[in-house]
């Protein structure tokens, strides 16, 4: 159940993309989240679309993966699809029941969030499938780098996300754990009112944080044995460099959201 | 043989206050020396101070009296400190809670990074380490799909990778299985017979301790027994008052010279037991 959670899941691979900068990757990913939202009309989403489709064959994790992924938001991409369709006015009246109208716009504007949300979520899971997290967060670190002149502490950043991101897994695992003792004990997560339910999870969290507080203290301690100071002097045994490949990819993906623009230009706006 | 970890006159209390150590004392006077490539027990019950000791080792605490000597390094020399630790690397007994990489190689690699290693260096000792305690094929595994044997290996070879001259384990098989513990007991015993590592090891197992060169059994911050195996154990009844158990195969012996069977004290195993006893029984024969 909660351990299907897929937050930071890498999936094994040699393919052009796990192969790619992470940084470049980083780089393309926040880039397309903007591109996504540029798109105006149905030709430069299907070119969102196209470019989506191409990375993730050629990435080769199975597509049932990206299916996966998908699965806890069906709800959320429903949700929105439905309220645009009954509550954005404008276009073509195309229904008309009692208070409820359907227009044109509205279907078109509640297509194009749920093909948006569904894109958003592929994107950032080819990231997450293809890059191992420690090169993730050693790429969001350099990249941040800049930011050390405004004194912020970076390298604190990326090591808090590792962390965080090394102990989901666990801590999902204590979850469940402590569910069971409570449940071995009479509890009942499943029945009653919403504050009921909410009532029967306060003596799964406090220890929870009781552990997660242990576990801190332990793993600092532990990090401290191996002499971690901090940022300074320390070096990394997976090294970044950029290849050609990775400027060929970063050109071919910059033309992509050059023709995002210019398909916008030229075929002017749906929504 | 050079003492590698010196103990000299050395006494800790968590608290202090203006006359010195209250009367809560975990280590007590305590004068210890090991010396380089040894393989030493630590016994004890709950509360002993077997951690505390252990963290004097590393420098994490620094006695209040007395002196702690690590390769002729004093503890209490703040500029050395990282020399100590990268020296004396520690294994933990939870194996979650040492482990601070999604990934097992990388997690190999925390140790030698912070010590600034080049990268082409720190690949060749994270796969040395990691071949060395057999987890190899397990490097690019998440930790959390590892057996807790597994782990405690993962974070073995994450001190390794440091190239330490001794390892200290504070009870690193209380929360493993007896396969894991097997394992994590064979690894150990390897790593000081081929590269001469010290290794101090705390474990509550005697099974464990029977094992090592020397053992060391403590009570209320002082050392009460020490010597090899077999010296030890034959003092059952100091270590039954401690609170300690004793192997079984020598509390099986102890019970038999009881009741007048003629065999030797120091037996610490089964094996050695039934080769006497059928000695004996083909004797009368
Ligand atoms: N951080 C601490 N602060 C105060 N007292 C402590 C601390 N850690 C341990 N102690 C006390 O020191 C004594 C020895 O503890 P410890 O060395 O952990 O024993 P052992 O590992 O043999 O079980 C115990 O009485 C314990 O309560
Ligand atoms: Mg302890």
């Amino acid at each position: 159940m909660i351990s299907d959670i897929t937050i930071g899941q890498y999936y094994k691979g040699d393919s052009f993309v796990h192969k790619m900068d992470p940084r470049i990757k980083i780089l393309i990913t926040v880039l397309f989240l903007v591109m996504i939202f540029m798109c105006k009309n149905f030709l430069s989403l299907l070119l969102t679309g196209v470019i989506v489709a191409v990375s993730i064959l050629a990435s080769r994790v199975p597509f049932r993966m990206f299916l996966k992924s998908l699965k806890p938001i069906i709800p959320i991409v429903l949700f929105t699809a439905v309220i645009n369709i009954f509550y954005i006015g404008g276009g073509k009246e195309l229904l008309s029941l009692g208070f409820i109208t359907v227009t044109s716009k509205g279907i078109f504007t509640a297509v194009f969030m749920a093909v948006r949300i569904v894109l958003l979520i592929m994107s950032s899971s080819i990231l997450t499938y293809t890059t191992v997290p420690t090169m993730l967060t050693d790429a969001i670190e350099k990249l941040l780098s800049p930011l050390k002149i405004f004194h912020i502490q970076v390298h604190t950043l990326a090591m808090m996300m590792t962390l965080a991101l090394r102990f989901i897994p666990t801590l999902i695992e204590e979850i469940e754990r402590i569910m069971n003792a409570q449940k071995a004990r009479g509890a009942d997560f499943e029945n009653g009112s919403l504050t009921e339910r909410a009532k029967a999870l306060v003596p799964v969290l406090i220890p929870l944080f009781v552990s997660a507080f242990r576990r801190a203290y332990e793993l600092a301690f532990a990090m401290n044995c191996r002499c971690y100071t901090g940022g300074e002097g320390r070096t990394r045994m997976k090294q970044m460099k950029l290849k050609a490949s990775d400027f060929i990819a970063f050109a071919v993906f910059i033309a992509g959201f050059i023709g995002v623009i210019m398909i916008n230009k030229i075929f002017g706006v749906v929504i | 043989m050079k003492n590698f970890i010196e103990f000299d006159g050395v006494s800790f209390a968590y608290e202090e206050n203006e006359e010195g150590l209250t009367a809560e004392t975990v280590i007590e006077n305590m004068n210890l020396k090991i010396g380089k490539g040894d393989f030493v027990a630590v016994l004890g019950h709950n509360g002993c101070g077997k951690s505390t000791l252990a963290k004097l080792c590393n420098a994490i605490l620094v006695p209040q009296q007395g002196k702690v000597y690590i390769d002729g390094i004093d503890t209490a020399d703040e500029d050395r400190l990282y020399d100590i630790r990268q020296r004396v690397g520690m294994v933990f007994q939870n194996p979650d809670n040492q482990i601070v990489a999604t990934i097992v190689e990388d997690d190999v690699a925390f140790g030698p990074e912070n010590l600034g290693v080049e990268p082409s260096e720190i690949r060749k000792r994270v796969d040395e380490a990691l071949k060395n305690v057999g987890m190899y094929e397990f490097r690019s595994f998440e930790p959390h799909k590892l057996s807790g044997g597994q782990k405690q290996r993962v974070a073995i070879a994450g001190i390794i990778a440091m190239q330490p001259d001794c390892i200290v384990l504070d009870e690193p098989t209380a929360m493993l299985d007896p396969r894991g513990r097997r394992e994590v007991m064979a690894t150990v015993k390897r790593l000081n017979k081929e590269y001469g590592i010290t290794v101090i090891f705390i474990t509550h197992y005697m099974d464990e301790a029977v094992k090592a060169d020397r053992v060391i059994v403590m009570d209320k911050g002082k050392i009460v027994l020490d010597g090899k195996p077999k010296e030890v154990f034959v003092n059952i009844d100091t270590l039954k008052k401690i609170g300690l158990d004793v192997p079984e195969a020598t509390e099986l012996t102890h019970l038999l010279i009881e009741k007048g069977v003629n065999l030797p004290e120091d037996i610490l195993d089964i094996d050695e037991l039934y080769s006497y006893i059928i000695n004996l029984t083909e004797e009368k024969n």
